[in-house]
């Protein structure tokens, strides 16, 4: 049982790694422009077959792929965030969740009509393969999801701490009226940031369809996923939503070989109404920090 | 007296006319009948059938199956002249894969489309709340994807399963692992099902099996059909150092499984799951090709590309020319939604009508009727007792019958070879 124990933390961390990588594009958006893009589990999917198509007709490695797959979802967030979030100007919050529903919806639609509903999944050698260390076998592909998500995940980072225009994202964040007072195009910013969150997808697209079978109507059970991660993680705190990934694929499954599968998302509800209840702001989130 | 004579004369010239009249009246109506005997109307209306199917959720990929398989039976009844010489008109709607928006569609279809007949949905799951609206309306509900025990524990009197009841799907792969010899026969076996009514059936059945044949469980485990994360599950099975897997599942979880036991280099000496590879290349995609399918094995309810079977040929040649593709790759639920438009037409042509009454009674008439599954016969509560389960495998890239013997195309591997 110990032996099990370990290998379900193990699992957990790396796994959690992937769902961090997911969740940080959704609580990046949120912290910067205020509206819940419920659109961020079609984007990974739609990431996903962007990478599958890649694969499937140019043969071109899955990981390798991100190379083309990134820019042109961050290019299409640059064009959902004009054409769809800027003309919010009241109520954003409440209203971004039906325009970015009808996104999801959108984007389900053109892949269903182009892929149809059959599952697929991506390949590559590290998909299947795995290494022993110690009595215990890695599999690669959760090994090079995990680094992906630290590679990206540090790289934003950077971008955040590191750069003029992460001081200017920063400043939306905190206080968006203040930081257009003080000269700071903060339509740019959103607009920018939310194309980071949308090539952050499709990434994370990579990751999950590598690891689980999907099709276009996938995204439902993930943007639930991904929305109780960011929620317990805190709206708007990427440290939040690495701790919170983690700690839900690590409770998840040693809940699952020590109890069983089917507590294993209560156990998991239990603690994040319990943590809720203490803390209503989630893990790192700010508690009425964003009202001016 | 001349007084006298007009009066008598005014009274002849009334009662001949009334005569007349009356006479003309006759004459007139009998022209009438006679007209209206020779040209009764023909009904040439189109007899509308509707159903609920999932094209987004959870089945989509079955709904859209069990669509084809609806429309080739259309296709195939209107070429053939209708039904009661009627053309057939299907009228399916979208439902999500969801519980709720099945029954709103059911009671759309029968009070506000006015559908003659109605066809079942897929899964178990919708079944049943979708039967109870049908029941409500006095519908017979024929379905080919509802075979879960608990949709016949509900006193329902109008419900019937082309299909081989669920539960016993799994029993041809637990009479062949009997027949091993006693050097072979496994003694311990790992079982991991959904908590859904399609699947855990089957594996409880072969667990009381294999059970009462002294071979033991060495883990069980049932997890919640939202469950993504299949790893520490597969993880539990693979401790458990079972020599036999048994899985309720559906396309998505047996392919994680198989993905978890190729990592961690656990070979299994058998593997049967009650779907998922019966999902042809579509199941080969997502293992990664053929060489893993090698000796996995699925349980099957009668059906496949080759059977001889009532319109079986017609329909996989129809379907090829509609669809495309190669006939492994058909899906069995295509033949499941056929068979249930067999079923019906040949009640309704018993009968000479669409009164659902009439095709309810008919149906639990006790008469047998053939389909592209087999042939079908209901039992009071609405299961088919004439299905017979057959056990199949992978063998070199093809998905074949291998037990039991007479439907058999080749010898059953035993035991699986180890992951490529």
């Amino acid at each position: 049982m110990a032996n099990l124990i370990i290998e379900a933390v193990i699992t957990g961390i790396l796994t959690g790694g992937v769902y961090a990588l997911m969740s940080s594009g959704l609580t990046l958006i949120f912290g910067v422009m205020e509206i819940i893009n419920i659109a961020q589990g079609a984007l990974v999917i739609l990431g996903a077959y962007l990478s599958f198509w890649l694969q499937d007709n140019f043969h071109i490695d899955i990981l390798v792929g991100l190379l083309i797959t990134m820019p042109i979802m961050f290019m299409l967030g640059l064009l959902i965030e004009v054409a769809f979030i800027r003309p919010l100007k009241r109520n954003r919050t409440m209203l971004s969740i039906l325009v970015t529903f009808a996104i999801a919806m959108i984007i389900e639609g053109v892949l269903t009509r182009q892929a149809g509903a059959t599952y697929v999944q991506l390949n590559a050698w590290y998909v299947t393969a795995s290494f022993k260390i110690g009595g215990f076998y890695l599999p690669y592909i959760y090994i090079f999801g995990f680094l992906l998500s630290v590679v990206l995940l540090s790289g934003l980072y950077v971008l955040l701490y590191r750069t003029k225009f992460g001081y200017s994202l920063r400043a939306s964040m905190q206080n968006r009226t203040a930081a257009e007072l003080i000269g700071i195009d903060v339509e740019r910013v959103s607009a920018i940031t939310f194309g980071i969150g949308v090539a952050l997808a499709a990434a994370g697209g990579v990751a999950f369809g590598a690891t689980n079978l999907f099709n276009p109507n996938s995204h439902y059970d993930l943007i639930s996923r991904l929305l109780v991660i960011i929620v317990l993680g805190g709206l708007g705190s990427l440290r939040g939503a690495l701790v919170a990934s983690v700690a839900l694929l690590v409770i998840g499954d040693v809940t699952a070989v020590v109890w069983s599968p089917v507590w294993s998302s209560t156990v998991f509800f239990m603690i994040l109404v319990i943590t809720l209840l203490v803390r209503p702001q989630g893990l790192f989130g700010q508690l009425e920090g964003r009202k001016q | 007296m001349i007084r006298q004579y007009f009066t008598q004369l005014r009274k002849v010239l009334y009662a001949s006319a009334t005569a007349s009249l009356i006479l003309l009246f006759v004459v007139a109506c009998g022209g009438t009948s006679t007209t209206t005997t020779t040209s009764t109307p023909v009904n040439t209306t189109p007899i509308k059938i509707g159903a609920s199917l999932s094209f987004s959720g959870d089945f989509s990929a079955d709904g859209m199956a069990f669509q084809q398989g609806y429309e080739l039976w259309a296709k195939d009844i209107n070429k053939a002249g209708g039904l009661l010489g009627r053309l057939v008109q299907l009228d399916i709607v979208n439902d999500n894969s969801s519980p709720d928006q099945v029954q709103t569609n059911y009671q759309t279809l029968i009070t506000v489309h006015k559908d003659d007949l109605v066809f079942g949905p897929f899964s178990t799951l919708l079944t049943k709340p979708a039967s109870v609206v049908a029941s409500r309306y006095g519908y017979a509900f024929v379905e080919g994807a509802g075979g879960g025990p608990s949709v016949f524990t509900r006193g329902l009197h109008n419900i019937f399963d082309v299909s081989l009841p669920v539960a016993n799907n799994l029993v041809a792969f637990t009479h062949y692992i009997q027949t091993l010899p006693s050097s072979q026969r496994p003694t311990s076996v790992a079982y991991a099902t959904e908590d859904d009514p399609f699947t855990q059936p089957q594996v409880d059945t072969a667990k009381t099996l294999f059970e009462q044949e002294g071979i033991k469980t060495a883990s069980y485990q049932v997890y919640p059909a939202e469950t993504t994360d299949y790893n520490p599950i597969a993880d539990k099975m693979i401790a458990s150092g079972a020599q036999v897997v048994v899985v309720g599942t559906l396309l998505p979880d047996v392919s994680a499984f198989i993905q978890r036991f190729k990592q961690q280099h656990f070979n299994p000496q058998a593997l049967i799951a009650t779907a998922g590879p019966d999902q042809g290349s579509q199941f080969l995609k997502a293992i990664g090709g053929t060489q893993s399918a090698e000796a996995i094995m699925v349980p099957n309810g009668g059906w496949f590309p080759q059977a001889n079977t009532p319109g079986n040929a017609q329909m996989v040649q129809e379907y090829l020319a509609t669809y495309g593709g190669n006939a492994a790759d058909i899906s069995s639920d295509v033949a499941e939604g056929y068979s249930v438009g067999q079923v019906v037409a040949q009640a309704v042509t018993n009968i000479k009508s669409i009164d659902n009454a009439k095709l309810i009674a008919e149906l639990h008439a006790g008469h047998t009727y053939q389909t592209v599954q087999g042939p079908v016969k209901f039992d009071d509560t609405g299961q088919n007792i004439a299905a017979t389960a057959y056990l199949f495998q992978w063998q070199s890239g093809s998905l074949i019958p291998v037990y039991p013997a007479n439907v058999a195309t080749a010898q059953p591997v035993y035991p699986k070879p180890n992951w490529p």
